[in-house]
C-alpha cells in the first residue's frame, strides 16, 4: 500500500467514525427528514407534504426522503472527488446524472408534449383516462399534419428515401427563421438602436445638470460607437480611426472581464449551495432556517 | 518563486473549500445595499395595486436552483404580501417540480394564514414544450397553449383565469431565467412587441445578456445571488419580518462569495507575480 492510499484510507475511516458518531451517538442524529401534511390547496389534488420540525406534533419521519438526502450527499461528494482525480465514484455519479436526466426529459416530453398535443388532439375520447379534460372533445384532424411530418423526419434513418426528411426539415427551418427574424429585428436591432438614442447632457426634473446621468450616457455612446468601429474592417485601424478602435477593444475587454467575474460568482453560488446542503440537510452542523435550532 | 509555479492545483481547490465553508459554518453575514436595478423591480411590485395579475415563469432547472431559488422565493413572498394574483409556469421540463416546491413552501406553508386559494389567488400552469413558441402563442391566446392548468383543470373553470385571454392581461411579467428559453425570449416575444413590463432574475452567466435591454425593454434585473440578496434586504426594510436571517437565503450566501472572491483576487495577483518573476529570472540572450 503506497503512502497516498494509506492517507486516504485513514481519512475515510475518520470520516466514517464521524458519521457514525453523529448519526448514532448524538441525541438528535443527522440527515433525517420530517414531513407534515400541507394544507390542501385544491380539493381534488393528491396530498402534498412540507418539511416540518422534528418536534412538530404532526411531523413524521420520511424514510424515502431521508434516504434521498443520504444518496444526494453521496452523489455530491462523489462529484467533488473529481477535483482530486478521476475515480469510480465520480464516474458512477456522472452516469446516474446523465441517465436520470435523459429519462426525465423523455417522460416529460411524452406526457407534456406527445399526449396533449398529438394523441389528445387525434383521439381525445381514448386519451381521456390520462387527461379527463379531453372528455366530450371532438378529434382535431389538423393533428395529422405534425404526425405525418414527424414520420417523414424519421425517413432519414431509412437506407433509401432519406430525401423525404428534407421536406419537414425545410418547413421547420423556414418557420423558425421567420419567427426569429421578426423578433430579432424588433427587440435586438430597432429597439437597441432606440435605447442608444439618449441625450448626452442630462438635466434632472429641477432643470439642473445631472452629472452622473450625463457621464453614463456619454460612456455608453462612446462604447457603442468605438466597439462598432473595431468590428469595421474595411478601413485600416490606423491613425485617429485606430485610436477609436483601440478604445473599442478596451470596452470589449472590460465587458469580457465583467462576464468572467459574473461567471465566477455564479459558480461559487452553486458551490456554496451544495456545501450548505451538506452542512445543513445532511450533517446538521448548521441550521440557518431554524428548522431544529433549539434541538441541537 | 519556483514553488508557486509548481504548486499543485489541488491546494487551490482546498483553499477554495475553506474560503466557502468557514463563513458558512460560522454563519457570517456581510451587509448588502439594494442597487437601482433591483429597486426598480421591487418598486414596481410594491407600486402595483393590490391584487394585480403577475405571471412568474420559472425558466430554470435544478442545476441553477442554488442561484435562482432565493430570488424566486423573495419575489413570491413580495407578491403574496401585496396579495397579487399569481400565474406560475415554466418553459423548462425540469422546472416543473421547482414550481410545485415554491408553491408548497411559500403559498401553502409560509402564507397559510393568508388563506390563499388555488384558482382564486394563484394558478400553476406547469410546463409546456415549445420553448419560445409558447411565449409567442400566449402573447395572443392563452387557451391555445394552456387550455388546462398543470392539474388538468380547465382555465375557464378557474375564477382567476376564466377571463384571461393573453399576456396583455398581465400587469407584470417575471422571468427567472437560467438560459434558453428564458429572459431573452421573454424580451423578444412578450415585452418588446406587447409593451408589457418585464422584470427578470438571471443567473450570473446570463445576466450580462440582459443589461442592454434596460431600461427600454426591461424594468430591472436581479443578477445572480447578489441580486437575490439585495432584493431580500429591500423586502426586509419595508416588511421587518423578512429582515430575519432565516428569511434571507441570498444574504446568507454572500459571505462565502466575499471570501471566495478575495481568494481569487489573491490568486490572480500571485499568478501574475509568478509570471513576472519567471520573466526576470530567465537568462537574457
Amino acid at each position: 500500500m503506497n503512502r497516498e492510499k494509506r492517507i486516504w484510507g485513514i481519512l475515510f475511516v475518520l470520516a466514517g467514525c464521524f458519521l457514525l458518531y453523529r448519526a448514532m451517538l448524538t441525541r438528535d442524529g443527522m440527515g433525517k427528514v420530517y414531513l407534515k401534511p400541507a394544507a390542501a390547496a385544491v380539493a381534488d389534488a393528491p396530498p402534498s407534504y412540507v418539511r416540518a420540525r422534528p418536534d412538530d406534533p404532526q411531523a413524521a419521519l420520511s424514510l424515502p426522503r431521508t434516504l434521498g438526502i443520504w444518496f444526494a450527499a453521496f452523489l455530491t461528494l462523489s462529484i467533488f472527488s473529481f477535483l482530486y482525480k478521476d475515480n469510480p465514484f465520480y464516474r458512477f455519479a456522472e452516469a446516474v446524472m446523465v441517465g436520470v436526466s435523459a429519462a426525465y426529459l423523455m417522460v416529460a416530453g411524452f406526457w407534456d408534449g406527445i399526449v396533449p398535443k398529438l394523441l389528445g388532439r387525434l383521439a381525445p375520447a381514448q386519451m381521456s383516462w390520462a387527461s379527463p379534460s379531453l372528455e366530450n372533445q371532438s378529434p382535431d384532424w389538423w393533428g395529422l399534419v405534425p404526425l405525418v411530418m414527424s414520420a417523414m423526419l424519421l425517413a432519414r434513418l431509412l437506407p433509401r428515401g432519406g430525401w423525404i426528411a428534407r421536406w419537414p426539415l425545410a418547413f421547420i427551418v423556414g418557420t423558425y427563421a421567420g419567427i426569429r427574424l421578426i423578433s430579432f429585428l424588433d427587440a435586438d436591432f430597432v429597439s437597441q438602436i432606440r435605447n442608444t438614442i439618449v441625450p448626452l447632457v442630462v438635466m434632472n426634473q429641477a432643470g439642473q445638470l445631472d452629472l452622473w446621468g450625463s457621464v453614463r450616457n456619454v460612456l455608453m455612446i462612446v462604447g457603442v460607437l468605438s466597439s462598432l468601429a473595431y468590428f469595421y474592417f474595411s478601413l485600416d485601424h490606423k491613425g485617429a480611426y485606430g485610436v477609436v478602435a483601440r478604445v473599442g477593444v478596451w470596452y470589449l475587454m472590460i465587458t469580457f472581464g465583467a462576464s468572467f467575474a459574473f461567471t465566477v460568482m455564479g459558480r461559487i453560488a452553486l458551490f456554496a449551495s451544495r456545501l450548505e446542503f451538506l452542512f445543513d440537510d445532511w450533517l446538521w452542523l448548521i441550521d440557518p432556517l431554524g428548522k431544529r435550532s433549539d434541538l441541537l | 518563486m519556483g514553488w508557486l509555479r509548481r504548486l499543485d492545483r489541488r491546494w487551490i481547490f482546498l483553499s477554495m473549500l475553506l474560503a466557502v465553508a468557514i463563513p458558512q459554518l460560522t454563519q457570517a453575514r456581510v451587509p448588502e445595499k439594494p442597487t437601482p436595478l433591483v429597486m426598480a423591480v421591487f418598486d414596481k411590485i410594491e407600486s402595483l395595486p393590490d391584487g394585480s395579475l403577475v405571471l412568474i415563469s420559472f425558466d430554470y432547472g435544478p442545476s441553477a436552483q442554488g442561484e435562482l431559488a432565493p430570488m424566486a422565493t423573495a419575489l413570491m413572498r413580495h407578491c403574496c404580501l401585496k396579495r397579487h394574483k399569481l400565474v406560475l409556469m415554466t418553459l423548462w421540463p425540469d422546472g416543473k417540480p421547482l414550481v410545485e416546491r415554491a408553491i408548497n413552501q411559500v403559498l401553502v406553508d409560509e402564507f397559510a394564514d393568508f388563506g390563499f386559494k388555488y384558482g382564486v389567488d394563484y394558478v400553476n400552469l406547469g410546463y409546456k414544450p415549445g420553448k419560445e413558441v409558447v411565449i409567442k402563442t400566449i402573447a395572443n391566446s392563452f387557451r391555445t397553449e394552456f387550455p388546462t392548468d398543470d392539474g388538468d383543470r380547465k382555465l375557464d373553470d378557474l375564477p382567476l383565469t376564466a377571463d384571461l385571454t393573453s399576456l396583455a392581461d398581465m400587469d407584470l411579467l417575471v422571468s427567472i431565467s437560467a438560459g434558453f428559453p428564458g429572459l431573452k425570449e421573454w424580451v423578444q416575444y412578450a415585452s418588446s412587441p406587447l409593451k408589457i413590463p418585464l422584470a427578470v432574475g438571471a443567473t450570473a452567466v446570463q445576466a450580462p445578456q440582459a443589461y442592454p435591454y434596460i431600461p427600454g425593454q426591461l424594468l430591472g434585473i436581479l443578477a445572480a445571488i447578489k441580486g437575490a440578496a439585495e432584493y431580500e434586504v429591500a423586502l426586509g426594510e419595508v416588511y421587518p419580518k423578512y429582515s430575519e436571517p432565516k428569511m434571507q437565503d441570498g444574504v446568507r450566501r454572500m459571505a462565502p462569495q466575499l471570501w471566495a472572491h478575495l481568494l481569487i483576487i489573491g490568486l490572480i495577483v500571485l499568478g501574475n507575480i509568478a509570471a513576472f518573476s519567471e520573466r526576470f529570472e530567465r537568462p537574457r540572450p
